[in-house]
């Protein structure tokens, strides 16, 4: 599902910046569906890692508190231009997101 | 010719052992997470209890983690922060949300030249303390921050 993600990796200074939005509700498990009064079961990303290069530089885990769509941005030193950043997450549901940008 | 079978054979040796590699599971690129997802931290309901099944109990007030969010949040749905350790030797962050159904909202896990900072969105159920916790050198640090929601963000 790599257009559910979109990224973009920029150098500032000698810092990559990472900035990776994905696609999902991200759904509590807490919230009724107003038609039907019944929970909405839980569906959330709950694992993601970015990786320069192959290299893990980022290994997260998540509950559900993060907001629909997620956004995420983060910085690795030792990047270059050219260099390959690269970002996968799985949901609880077992849906895998795969998202690569090259560094501009 | 035989150093040429010689150099010949020992790379095939080692693609030979990449692939098994691969095949193992050992060096593939992306799919790799280091830890199983800690569920018992994620749905604790209070805020000891989800800082302790984190691993995050003990932790000191520091003034070197700083948070960025805003003082208010119209939309509970959809609160930015962004926080950034000082604190030399970090290896791990941490968000919770005092009065948030489950506080614990994410941890992560920095390494191979990740700098201490991550920025994320994250949902409020009401006004709350935002905390952001760090392990360090082995020890456990802490920072907080209050954001007041105007609208809840987790279904009341």
């Amino acid at each position: 599902m790599a257009e559910a993600m979109k990224m973009r990796a920029t150098m500032e200074g000698d810092v990559v910046d990472v900035k990776v939005l994905i696609q999902h509700p991200m759904d509590t498990g807490l919230m009724k569906d107003k038609k039907t009064g019944k929970l909405i079961p839980a569906h959330f990303i709950n694992m993601v890692v970015a990786t320069l290069n192959g290299k893990t530089v980022i290994d997260a885990q998540w509950g559900v508190g993060i907001a629909q769509n997620p956004f995420i941005g983060f910085r690795i030193k030792g990047g270059k231009p050219g260099d390959k950043v690269a970002v996968h997450a799985v949901d609880n549901l077992g849906t895998k997101f795969d998202g690569e940008v090259v560094v501009a | 010719m035989n150093q040429l079978r010689r150099a010949f054979l020992k790379n095939a040796g080692s693609v030979g052992a990449v692939a098994a590699a691969i095949a193992t599971g050992l060096l593939n690129p992306v799919t790799v997470f280091a830890a199983a997802w800690n569920s018992l931290a994620f749905t604790t309901k209070d805020l000891p209890g989800a800082l302790k099944n984190a691993g995050y109990d003990g932790a000191a007030e520091s003034s070197d983690i700083m948070i960025k969010a805003p003082d208010i949040a119209e939309n509970g749905a959809v609160v930015p922060v962004a926080a950034t350790s000082n604190i030399p030797g970090t290896t791990s962050m941490a968000i919770f949300i005092d009065k948030n159904p489950a506080p614990m909202i994410a941890d992560f896990q920095f390494m191979n030249g990740a700098e201490p900072y991550i920025a994320t969105r994250v949902k409020m159920a009401k006004t709350s303390l935002v905390r952001v916790a760090v392990k360090a050198g082995g020890k456990n640090y802490i920072a907080s921050r209050e954001v007041k929601v105007t609208i809840g963000g987790c279904g009341g």
